[in-house]
């Protein structure tokens, strides 16, 4: 969050600068592993900031001085690409589209995996190894029955069929991660309140929900940042004629192969860092969650 | 928790749904795609005729599925050694080893390095049309420039595109391996390090001794996503190469050719016969995998 801010490298002289605990005489290695640190660091930052710029610039600045700054701030290509280019509406659709199906995952997902994770009954080993079995199978087998299962339902090119579709294929992952989670939690509590005449229906969200705070929230994370994600499933499930429903990779996707037609590069940069500023914004904000959130699939 | 009585309403209740949207969108699918690939199925027809192993013989011999299992070989190959060897030799500058807080500016190098991490691959895709344009007008051919470099096209030439779209795997991946590693080389006790530093251990052989046993599992798991994304690469080779998957199918991937068989040329059937292909190459990896860098784990 401040890290940012608070540990911004220095520029410092070299050898010898980087004192360490108990010395161990690496100047010259500290130096040149920071100038290394620092050569990765320029090649994530320089990509992005460069599309910044040039959504200042115009046509012939983008590409005559590629390395130059805009000659002034032309805010026109954010107009168009938020207006023309529709990047708005991909947006808020992207919002409505993540927003409901993560909820949703985290609803459906949370429910099985505290029923699979606290009650033993015939078919519960069952029921978990098929939902676990759903992270082996890569998602381009599934692709063709599934577009027509989504057309057969009456929902292709419609929100409701993504954000289903979205769920259904987020729960392996939910389901395998929180039913370990909830197998950790202490059972006395939710014992208590049964004794105590709670319904299970109760216990389960004003007791187990609450305690499984920091694991709900993990999966959360992970959740969001795949489905806003989303690339593949969005252009075969929203195909058709339906451009005022897409979500917003789909929609980038779009802009730039449109910007090379009409010429319009300034607005494409616009578009691209209209997407990226909010991600870079959350991310910000919430980057050690997200880290940890991202991480928490690889460190069990 | 023993079944209590009365429970079995709630188990029910709060399976259902989940299991019923898993079950319809991502089981039924996956199922449905063995059955497809042994069939000629157009899409056309009301129920597909089966072909028995047509569909199989004729991918053995379709130059384009060797092509692109061609391209999954070299990913597999370099996708992982590249991103672990970046990834770990950054994580080890970091930490200059392990059990300490990290060099200075730490938290930021991996705040920047993990950034990527959280955009969409299609958004990277868009972005890296403009890193790599084939003109001056370029970031890469620009920076070029200014040391007299003629303007190489990185995604026009075939020899060359697989690895300029390899390279912006490496440059997405290499931060989440960052933050993952360098979490595990700080969880190294510091006793072990500097017991190794008593006894006159230099970085190199700290390094490959010390740090990277003691970090194996975590490598593992690593080698496996790692793998795992070999096998996919869909939305990069989408939105960046040329003429998706081109020049002159130079950089297509399995993916990309399983999405345009279906939904450009409608040979649902052959599609899920790729599809089918595709799972059994993966799932062989990660078999493999799993067998050969078995090995003691080292507790700590």
């Amino acid at each position: 969050m401040s890290n940012l801010t608070v540990d911004r490298p220095v520029e410092r002289g070299g050898a010898g600068e980087v004192r360490r605990p108990g010395k161990r005489g690496n100047g010259v290695l500290g130096g040149l592993s920071h100038i290394a640190l620092a050569i990765w660091a320029a090649t994530v930052i320089l990509p992005i900031l460069w599309t910044f710029l040039a959504s200042f610039k115009t046509n012939t600045e983008i590409f005559s001085e590629p390395l130059g700054l805009p000659s002034s701030m032309h805010w026109g290509s954010w107009g168009r690409a938020w207006e023309k280019a529709n990047i708005g509406q991909y947006l808020l659709n992207s919002v409505v589209v993540v927003a409901l199906s993560t909820a949703g995952t985290m609803l459906l997902g949370s429910m099985a995996a505290y029923v699979l994770a606290r009650f033993s009954f015939r078919g519960n080993r069952f029921l978990y190894v098929m939902f676990v079995s759903g992270m082996v199978f890569p998602v381009f087998l599934a692709l063709v029955p599934l577009f027509f299962v989504v057309r057969n339902l009456g929902l292709l090119d419609t929100h409701t069929g993504l954000i289903l579709v979205y769920i259904a294929y987020s729960l392996p992952f939910t389901v395998f991660f929180l039913t370990a989670f909830f197998r950790t939690l202490p059972s006395q509590i939710a014992e208590a309140a049964l004794i105590d005449g709670a319904s299970h229906t109760r216990t389960f969200f004003q007791i187990m929900v609450p305690m499984a705070k920091p694991g709900l929230i993990s999966i959360t994370i992970f959740n969001v940042i795949g489905q806003w994600n989303q690339y593949l499933l969005p252009i075969v499930l929203l195909s058709g004629n339906v451009e005022d429903k897409w979500v917003l990779t789909q929609g980038i996707a779009n802009i730039s192969t449109n910007a090379g037609y009409q010429a319009d590069w300034p607005s494409l940069f616009a578009a691209l860092t209209m997407t990226i500023i909010p991600a870079l914004a959350v991310y910000l904000i919430f980057q050690r969650q997200i880290q940890a959130g991202l991480t928490s699939g690889a460190l069990k | 928790m023993k079944m209590p009585r009365g429970s079995a309403r709630f188990v029910i209740g709060f399976l259902a749904l989940p299991v019923i949207i898993y079950v319809v969108f991502v089981i039924a699918p996956y199922l449905q795609a063995f059955y497809l690939a042994f069939t000629d199925w157009r899409g056309v027809s009301a129920s597909p005729r089966f072909s028995g192993f047509d569909n199989f013989t004729k991918l053995l011999s379709d130059p384009t599925f060797w092509t692109a299992v061609g391209h999954h070989v070299v990913l597999l190959l370099v996708l992982p050694l590249a991103t672990l060897a970046i990834a770990l030799f950054f994580a080890f500058l970091l930490n200059m080893g392990a059990g300490t807080k990290g060099v200075r500016g730490s938290k930021f190098y991996q705040a920047v390095f993990f950034f990527p991490q959280v955009l969409a691959v299609a958004v990277i895709g868009v972005l890296f049309q403009a890193v790599y344009r084939p003109d001056q007008g370029g970031v890469l051919n620009g920076l070029l420039d200014l040391v007299g470099v003629e303007p190489i096209g990185w995604l026009t030439k075939p020899n060359l595109a697989l690895w300029s779209l390899i390279a912006v795997l490496v440059w997405q991946a290499v931060g989440f391996y960052v933050v993952l590693f360098a979490a595990g080389m700080a969880n190294i006790p510091k006793e072990v390090i500097e017991a190794a530093e008593i006894d006159g251990c230099g970085r190199a052989r700290m390094f490959f001794q010390i740090t990277l046993p003691l970090l194996w599992d975590t490598v593992q798991v690593a080698w496996v996503y790692l793998g795992i994304a070999a096998f996919d690469g869909f939305a990069l080779v989408a939105t960046l190469s040329v003429d998706r998957g081109g020049p002159d199918q130079s950089t297509t991937v399995l993916p990309l050719e399983i999405w345009r068989t279906a939904f450009t040329y409608s040979k649902f059937g052959y599609a899920s016969a790729m599809g089918v292909a595709l799972f059994v190459l993966s799932l062989t990896f990660a078999v493999l995998t799993l067998r050969v860098t078995r090995r003691e784990r080292i507790e700590f």
